[in-house]
């Protein structure tokens, strides 16, 4: 990912920052700056989230993206929120530990880096909570 | 006006190497170095945690500890030896995170495992000038030790913020003075670029330690007309388990005293956040009215003195985040193999 395409995410990706639609109560993540129910009549707003939320659905690992080759095993996620929507992200647990339905909550981690003399990528990843 | 801590968070990373387990791959005897050391065991950090992380899993949990309002944190100085950039801030990275910018100023402090409590006194002076709100001052490290040297035995990793005010219905605990003691002193150090720190060896205890701790804690009670007696609990820098028990005795202060802070032998020496987690253990299980003495020391060399009074707003925000004894339980152990790649020693080729 470029640094500025990467910058552009990065509030979102520290703090789960999304949307909520005033007019009928849903929540948007990532953010949406249109709400699909209410359309016109819809109020749109920033919205941070908890971060806490379960595990719909997971996956281990074993053959990771470049980058990613030292982390292995690990396990991605569908996380969804308490408020609603759900997102994908890595989830720091061991393998054998996790199962749907689990408790999450979120912390603060090194998603990447481009190489050692690129930015680091920093952001949201979850941990049983 | 008081100046003081108005919050305060601690984060440790979950995983802990046993120093037997290191000893068995140099052939050192674990016996004499658990004994020589008084430390058992140290923390690891994950993969994925640097300083960086570190410091604001460390400024989230002082942020929720006293619910406040982030936008009123207008100076943000995080100290380490460790920043994950040679030049990047940390302290904006933190800020982000916590949700502080843009109306706000922010730097790194570097003074080996002192730059966290040289933050704190940066940030008593804005408060107490008014030129700031509340300041947050941060020490967070993931030490690195060369494989082999003595300081692979106890380099640590963890993390810890303080969140500084001046009004006096806020302060958890009034810093009543603070005293700083400095000089050249060549002990430690790592040039740019390379990746383990160097040390004087045996060296270091008198003319670093011993010295800049002494001069600090004498000259601040000196300054104070206070002795031992008139403090309930002290916290020193530890970078094992035998200088801080040592200079407490040489200063007076019984093992009493010490007991709340002493977190080296099952955390290690996490450097810049060393003492400043001695006394959020000591603030943990403080009561209203308790009177702490702090010296933290940095390698290069100084020593900086706090005496602090304990309020009674901090049972109000003590249980609102993780405490350091419960971020000490329930550790996940590694041995050296897998220790050696969380920490880079050993990479896929
Ligand atoms: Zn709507």
């Amino acid at each position: 990912m470029s640094v500025a395409r990467s910058w552009r995410h990065q509030v979102q990706r520290y703090n789960l920052i999304g949307t909520s639609c005033n007019s009928c109560g849903k929540y948007f993540y990532p953010p949406r700056t249109m709400c699909p129910g209410c359309r016109r009549d819809g109020e749109i707003v920033s919205y941070k989230f908890k971060g806490t939320g379960e595990i719909v659905t997971y996956t281990v690992i074993h053959t990771a993206a470049e980058g990613f080759e030292h982390q292995t095993p690990y396990v991605l996620g569908i996380v969804k929120l308490d408020e609603g929507p759900s997102l994908t992200s890595q989830i720091i647990v061991d393998p054998t530990d996790i199962y749907m339905g689990m408790r999450v909550r979120p912390v603060f981690r090194k998603l990447g880096d481009s190489g050692e003399k690129g930015i680091i990528c920093y952001g949201t990843k979850f941990v049983p909570e | 006006m008081s100046v003081g801590i108005v919050s305060y968070g601690a984060y440790i990373p979950k995983y802990r190497i046993k120093v037997e387990d290191i000893a068995r791959v140099w052939g050192d005897d674990a016996d004499i170095l658990i004994a020589g050391l008084m430390v058992n065991e140290k923390s690891v950090p994950d993969m994925d945690e640097d300083a960086a992380t570190i410091a604001v899993e460390a400024a989230r949990a002082a942020v929720s500890r006293s619910g406040l309002d982030v936008n009123r944190i207008e100076a943000v100085y995080t100290g380490s030896e460790s920043h994950p950039y040679a030049v990047k801030p940390t302290s904006t990275i933190v800020a982000e995170a916590i949700g502080a910018t843009p109306v706000m100023t922010a730097a790194d402090f570097e003074f080996a495992c002192k730059a966290g409590t040289a933050a704190m006194q940066a940030c008593m002076g804005l408060v107490s000038s008014n030129m700031v709100d509340l300041g947050l001052a941060i020490g967070s490290d993931v030490s690195q030790g060369a494989p082999g040297d003595a300081l692979e035995y106890t380099a640590a990793a963890g993390g810890v913020a303080y969140i500084i005010g001046n009004k006096e219905s806020e302060l958890v605990a009034v810093i009543e003075d603070t005293y700083s003691f400095t000089t050249d002193t060549p002990d430690f150090w790592r040039r740019e670029g390379m990746p383990y720190p160097e040390h004087g060896g045996r060296f270091t205890g008198e003319p670093g330690y011993f010295k800049h701790v002494l001069g600090a804690a004498k000259g601040l009670m000196e300054k104070l007309g206070t002795s031992p007696s008139d403090y309930d609990n002290a916290v020193f820098h530890q970078p094992n388990g035998k200088f801080p028990r040592r200079v407490a005795k040489m200063l007076g202060f019984s093992r009493e005293h010490i007991k709340p802070g002493m977190v080296v032998s099952r955390l290690g020496n996490t450097y810049s956040g060393s003492c400043m987690m001695g006394l959020a253990a000591t603030l943990d299980q403080a009561k209203s009215g308790d009177r702490i003495f702090m010296t933290a020391f940095g390698s290069g060399a100084g020593g900086d003195a706090f005496s602090i009074r304990v309020t009674d707003r901090i049972d109000e925000v003590r249980d609102q985040a993780p405490k350091v004894e419960e971020l000490l339980e329930d550790p996940v152990y590694m041995d050296y193999a897998m220790y050696a790649k969380h920490k880079g020693k050993i990479r896929r080729a």
